[in-house]
């Protein structure tokens, strides 16, 4: 097994330990989706046309969630020095724990989201737009909330910071994210909200990874 | 093989290293000594790449060490003072990063018996043992140890011994920071103030 996959391997591993993290997460999703029905009132056509937002919102606060000990925990134990030891670069070791951040957290949300949408009545024809989104919008997220995460790590009250940080980064995220959705029920084309969506996450996969890894640097140093 | 040239370097605010210079040819072990706060750990940390210096450089082999973090990196273990150890995880599976030959690291230090207990059933003294075990998984040239025999017991010392021994004869390298006396005969002294 190569240092990436023992990485990978090992973070997947703790995660299965400390399962609840995850299901945290998840349920903290189903439940702030939930919230909105009773706050709102159930009226089918309005929910129907607030659903793509609510389960960006959702999905967005939730993916928020675990990234507070994505290196918080390594960085108190000591186990970061040994990761940025392990003779990967800063930004593969980043990278590695984006992944699995993403299909610790991304990748159950990205799951959940249809029946939840299902729940909130979106229309039919706006499903697949949804989860289109929502496939590179998680892994948006993770890449830049493990970015946030590194920066803040050392900080004092990096927890409080850390939302501050990655959620003017998810603007965009969110909004294209939400639109898509909102096009497919209206009949039209997602295509353009999806596409900008890709380019996001294009231009974020290699950049996210090494700045995450100079902060990491930066944190040990 | 491994040379600081007038290294100094900041920790905060304080210049916790001035001019530092020594070079370490294979088998010899280096004691850093000194005060609270001398600049022991940075040291380590320094040539493990962890952080850089502010002047002076680090030669390996005649190339600058650091100028790739990330190989340098595969030349050397470093046991720092906090052990890494996750709890959720079994000893066995701790020692899977940075991986190797986990039955014979674990043997090294007499942990086959705890190999699948989970790492938060270990004492203090077992945690400090993984730690040490990663030094046994695959043979590095360069062993970076910071107070390796905290909370040890004589036993486990004299293993450790025989580990460092081992390892010096086969032309490794050791650099050690501590106050306790370490099981490394005729070490050279490197006192920082």
């Amino acid at each position: 097994m190569n240092r990436f996959g023992r990485i990978l391997w090992r973070e997947l591993h703790l995660a299965l330990r400390y399962g609840g993290d995850t299901v945290a997460a998840l349920l903290f999703f189903v439940l702030a989706g939930l919230l909105f029905p009773l706050a709102i009132g159930p009226e089918p056509k309005l929910l129907g046309t607030v659903a793509p937002g609510v389960v960006w919102v959702a999905a967005l606060l939730a993916a928020l969630l675990p990234l507070d000990r994505l290196f918080g925990a390594d960085f108190e134990d000591g186990s970061l020095d040994l990761l940025l030891l392990s003779g990967l670069p800063a930004f593969a070791v980043a990278g590695a724990k984006a992944l699995a951040h993403w299909l610790t957290t991304g990748l159950p949300l990205l799951l959940i989201a249809g029946p939840l949408a299902i729940m909130l009545r979106m229309p039919d024809a706006a499903l697949p737009a949804l989860l289109a989104g929502l496939l590179p919008g998680t892994l948006l997220l993770s890449l830049l909330g493990s970015t946030a995460a590194a920066v803040v790590l050392g900080a004092r009250r990096g927890g409080v910071l850390l939302p501050l940080l990655v959620l003017p980064l998810a603007v965009p995220v969110l909004i294209f994210g939400a639109a898509a959705p909102a096009a497919a029920a209206l009949g039209e084309t997602a295509r353009p909200e999806l596409l900008l969506l890709s380019a996001l996450l294009a231009a974020s996969l290699p950049l996210c990874p090494i700045a995450a890894g100079a902060a990491l640097r930066g944190a040990v140093g | 093989m491994l040379r600081a040239e007038a290294i100094s370097a900041f920790r905060g605010e304080r210049l916790v290293l001035r001019d530092l210079s020594f070079a370490l040819a294979p088998g010899e072990a280096l004691l850093l000594t000194g005060p609270n706060g001398s600049g022991k750990s940075t040291l380590l940390r320094l040539l493990a790449g962890l952080l850089r210096p502010e002047a002076g450089r680090l030669w390996w082999r005649d190339a600058d060490a650091l100028a790739d973090p990330a190989e340098h990196a595969t030349r050397l273990i470093l046991v720092g003072h906090l052990d890494a150890v996750k709890p959720a995880l079994t000893a066995a599976e701790n020692l899977r990063l940075p991986g190797g030959d986990i039955a014979g690291a674990l043997a090294a230090l007499d942990l086959t018996r705890l190999g699948e207990l989970p790492a938060r059933m270990l004492s203090a003294g077992q945690k400090r043992r993984l730690a040490l075990a990663r030094l046994a998984l695959a043979p590095v040239p360069l062993w970076l140890l910071d107070e390796p025999t905290l909370g040890l017991d004589a036993a486990s010392v004299a293993r450790f011994g025989t580990m460092l021994g081992a390892h010096r004869a086969r032309g490794g390298m050791v650099i050690a920071a501590t106050h306790l006396p370490l099981p490394l005969p005729d070490a050279r002294e490197l006192r920082l103030t």
